[in-house]
This record gives C-alpha cells, structure tokens and sequence, in this order.
C-alpha cells in the first residue's frame, strides 16, 4: 500500500526573472511506514515537493495521490501532519494548547484532547513543560513541540520541511535520534526535507538525490542500516559508506565499478 | 521601583507646567511681545493668564450667582460624564466599523487597494466640514418612535475620527502572523474564519491596544469638536464656548472645562490600559504605534 504516490509533477513559477522550472517531471512512490528524505541543493525543488504533497501548493501539472486521494482531499481529511523549519507555535497558547490546535480545530472534545495531548506530551518527552508557553522554550523544545503538534490526529504521514534546520549540531543529532524512535513507535510514513548529508542517512530507508534547475530527481539510494538505529550507528562503517554514495550522487560523481539506474520506484 | 518613578516624574513634570505658568506671568512682559503684528508672548494680565490658585478657587465656587447654582467642577464633571458617554459610543461605533473594514480589506485583496486611499482621504476631511452635513442628515431620520437627537450626530462624528486607527492597526494586525503559522492553519484544514478566530485575532491584539487608544483620544477629540460645531447641549465642548464667552468678566472659569477635557482623555486611556492588562497573554510582543 503506498502512502504517496507522484506521477509526472512539474511545477513552474513565474518571477521577474522570468519562468523558473521548480518541478520537471518528477516521480516518486513512497510505501507506508517508510522514511524518505528529500536532499539536494536549494533550488532542486525539495520543498516545493513537499508543499505539492502537502497541497500548500498546486502542480503545474502531473498528479499526485497520497493514500489512493487527491492531495487536497487528503489534507481536508488530515491524513498528514507536518513541521517547518520554523516551530511556528501560537506565543499565546501554552505548550499543551499548542499541540492542542489540531484537536480543538477539528471538533474533538475536551476530555478527548487532554488525553491525546497527555500522550504526544510524553512521547516528545516535554512531560514537564505542559504548561510553560513558547517563549520560555529552547528551540530544540520547540521543535518537539511542533512534532508532537503533527502527530496529533495520528496521520499516516507526517511531512518535514528541515524541521531540525535551525537547531544545534548536538541538539540536532539527539532530535534524529528520538525522530526514528518516534516514527517507529507511531508506523508512519515520513517525507523528511533536509541538506545534510549525515541526517538524511541516519533517519531514512531510502534518499531521494535532487539537482536543479530545473529540480529533478538525480538518484534514489536505498540506505540499510536496519530499523535498529541507536547513537553507535553513527559510528559504523555502513553508516559511512551511505554518506559517501549520498555525497557522490550529490556532486554528480557516479560511484565508480555497479552502474546504478536512476531509480524513480 | 519604575512605576513609582514614573508616577514621581509625571507629578514633577504638572508642577514644572504650573511653575512655569506662574513664573511667566510673574516676569514676563506685561504686555506680551509682538513682532511684525504676530503676538509671539501672550500677555501676562490676569485677563490673559490667571493664577493658579484663582483657577482652582473659581472650580470650586458657584456656577453664577443663582442662589441654586452648583459648583463650577460638579458642572464641569456633568459636563465631562455626558461627553464621555457620547465618546464611548463613537468610540465603539468607530472600533466596529474599523475591525469590520480591516476583516474586509484582509478577505479580498482587492478592498485593501479600493478601500485604503479613500480611508486615507476621509481623514483628509476637515471635521468642521462635516459636522453641518451629518447633523442635517441627521434631522431627517425618523423611524417610527425613533427620533433622531443631536448627540447621535456628535458620536458619529466622534466615529469618524476614531475608526481609522482602528482599521489601520486591525489590519497590520491581522496581517501579522508569520506564513508558517498560516500555512499551518490551512495544513490542518481550518477555513477562512477559523483562520481569523484562532490565529490571526489572537495575533492583532499587541497592534489592537495602541490602535484603540489613539481611536479613543480621536473620539474625545471629535466629541468635543464636534460638540462645538454642532451647538450640542450638555456636554464639554458646549461649556469650553459657554464659559470662554464670559471670559472679560470672568477669567478663570474657561481653565475648569479645559482641566475637565484633559482629564477626561487621561481616563480613557487608563481605561483602555486597564482593558489590556486583562489581554497580558496576548501581548508578548507588542508593537509601539
């Protein structure tokens, strides 16, 4: 059962500069449960995959299912959630509140939203915070926030756009580290936006290699590494020659010896 | 410890005016200074400038010599009160409109390019202009029991000058979340108005509160204008023409109703800083006006 399915996308904006090709024919099948990141260069078009998936924008043209719906039928029914690079928390809503919006926007009663926001609380590890407002947050804890927030209906899918962009290095790999625990205990599909290297291996099953202008899917690298995926991994060797195959498709470089297809599954 | 020196400075800063005051008029010229025909100094006559204490004895002595007369500040308070009341009323009539043209500009681009310059423009009208035209249109309001009165005329006027602050503000306002945030919104579903209640009302409120307070010192500044030009009875703008009139004889009265309409704008801005205290959630980041 595939959670997203792109056939054929472009997608095209008009600037002073003249016509910018964002999307040219793009492809790409992501399965339930499976962790795909999106890596490239600015300008290769991840994000704006990632927004057409989110149905934040519209396709120029081509299609694009996820769950067997269209975008927007999908987003008006909440099979997704999704987290920016900015936690964008309302300053005047506490923690609890916050993670709450989904659940008060879509009619859920009051007894049923405190339970559900006890529980994403817990899963992010904020148990102690429930109360405290944005501004008193760091931005690792706001991040968490911001996650727990789009795990709030329970979507199948969960969509980032460099949710960890704006954070430390140490903080950074801790939050990796407690994504993959989370994305294993709650079995969704993750589309990851990232453009770091390290990152984009340790969390995924598959990347997604992009190029720009115009923004094309160079490379599709399956990454297994198992779904054990503790701190020591960072460590491997494994671990180490994905980075590498991600780099070199990156620079263009072709691995040297197996040819590889560019694989658009 | 701030707010105890503010109060320390504001009460240095009215004695420092009456020192002033009195030191002019105890030095000054006693004929003021001219130059060219332009009177640049006023004269320091007890005509021109009365004293301090003369002002405050005259507030609390009898209106006139009328054996029922009240004392002149019970008058000026009246006075003040029904002002007040029609400046209330202007004030909320002018906050409805302003947040409902702000909802308006907000919702279709559009309006906000048709309807900004003509707010602009409306401002541009001189109040004394109006004042005639709308107590005219005024007069011609009958609606079964409903009569029109004059005071209405004057808390449209107040109206008029105090719902462009409103509209102005509410619109930055509502205009200010961040994409992010309104993405978000439309990510999880919520429409339009959902958009507005939840996420950008919440976000006006620290552009709200200055906006409303200029709105307010609009609206007393119409209603006593507005007073003024329309000829209304009862309130403070009547009685700053009525007593100004007997100045020759009586100096000192015409500094009562003028106290009383400074006054007066000092309470309502408390009252609005008394409604934000109540919104202290919402204003963590307030911007100046």
């Amino acid at each position: 059962m595939t959670a997203v399915q792109v056939t054929g996308v472009t997608k095209t904006f008009t600037t002073k500069a003249g016509l910018v090709t964002a999307l040219d024919d793009v492809d790409l099948t992501v399965e339930k449960g499976e962790f795909v990141s999106l890596i490239g260069p600015s300008g290769c078009g991840k994000s704006t995959l990632l927004r057409l998936i989110a149905d934040l924008d519209t396709p120029t043209s081509g299609v694009i299912e996820v769950f067997g719906k269209s975008a927007r039928q999908a987003r008006l029914d909440q099979d997704y959630g999704i987290a920016f690079q900015t936690a964008g928390l309302l300053p005047w809503r506490s923690v609890a509140a916050n993670i709450e919006l989904p659940l008060q926007l879509h009619g859920v009663d009051r007894v049923g939203r405190r339970q559900r926001v006890a529980q994403l609380i817990e899963l992010v590890g904020l148990g102690d915070f429930a109360r405290s407002f944005p501004e008193q947050l760091s931005g690792g804890m706001q991040q968490r926030v911001a996650i727990a927030r789009s795990l709030a209906e329970r979507p199948e899918l969960l969509l980032m756009d460099e949710p960890f962009g704006a954070l430390d290095e140490m903080t950074r790999e801790r939050m990796q580290s407690e994504l993959v625990r989370i994305s294993a205990e709650t079995g969704a599909a993750v589309i990851f936006v990232t453009h770091s290297i390290p990152e984009a291996v340790f969390l995924s099953d598959r990347v997604v290699v992009m190029s720009p202008r115009p923004g094309r899917i160079r490379k599709v690298i399956d990454v297994k590494l198992g779904d054990a995926r503790g701190e020591g991994l960072r460590e491997e060797s494994a671990f180490f020659a994905s980075v590498t195959e991600v780099r070199e498709a990156l620079h263009g470089a072709p691995a040297t010896g197996t040819a590889r297809g560019v694989d658009t599954r | 410890m701030t707010r105890l020196r503010a109060v320390i400075l504001g009460a240095l800063g009215i004695v420092l005016l009456g020192v002033l005051w009195e030191a002019y008029k105890a030095l000054g010229p006693a004929a003021g200074f001219e130059a060219f025909g332009i009177q640049l100094l006023p004269r320091t006559s007890d005509l021109a400038m009365p004293h301090l204490i003369d002002m405050l004895d005259r507030a609390l002595s009898p209106v006139n010599t009328a054996a029922d007369s009240q004392p002149v500040w019970l008058t000026v308070t009246l006075a003040c009160l029904s002002s007040l009341g029609t400046a209330a009323v202007g004030l909320a009539v002018g906050a409805v409109v302003g947040f409902g043209l702000a909802l308006l500009m907000l919702r279709f681009r559009i309006a906000e390019s048709a309807v900004l310059p003509w707010l602009i423009l409306s401002q541009t009208v001189p109040l004394i202009a109006l004042a005639p035209v709308i107590v005219s249109w005024g007069g011609r309001v009958h609606i079964g029991e409903f009569e029109w009165q004059r005071w209405m005329s004057v808390a449209v006027i107040a109206s008029y000058l105090a719902f462009f602050p409103v509209a102005v503000g509410a619109l930055r306002g509502l205009q200010s979340p961040l994409a992010a945030q309104v993405e978000l919104m439309h990510s999880f579903a919520a429409g339009w108005w959902r958009t507005v209640l939840h996420l950008r009302l919440p976000a006006s409120v620290p552009y709200l509160i200055p906006a409303v307070r200029l709105g307010a010192a609009s609206a007393i500044i119409g209603t006593v204008v507005a007073e003024v030009s329309t000829g209304a009875k009862g309130g403070i703008g009547r009685l700053i023409i009525e007593y100004a009139q007997s100045g020759s004889s009586d100096p000192a009265k015409a500094f009562s109703p003028i106290a009383g309409a400074v006054l007066m704008g000092l309470a309502t801005a408390g009252v609005v800083a008394l409604v934000a205290l109540t919104l202290g959630r919402f204003r963590s980041n307030e911007v100046p006006a």
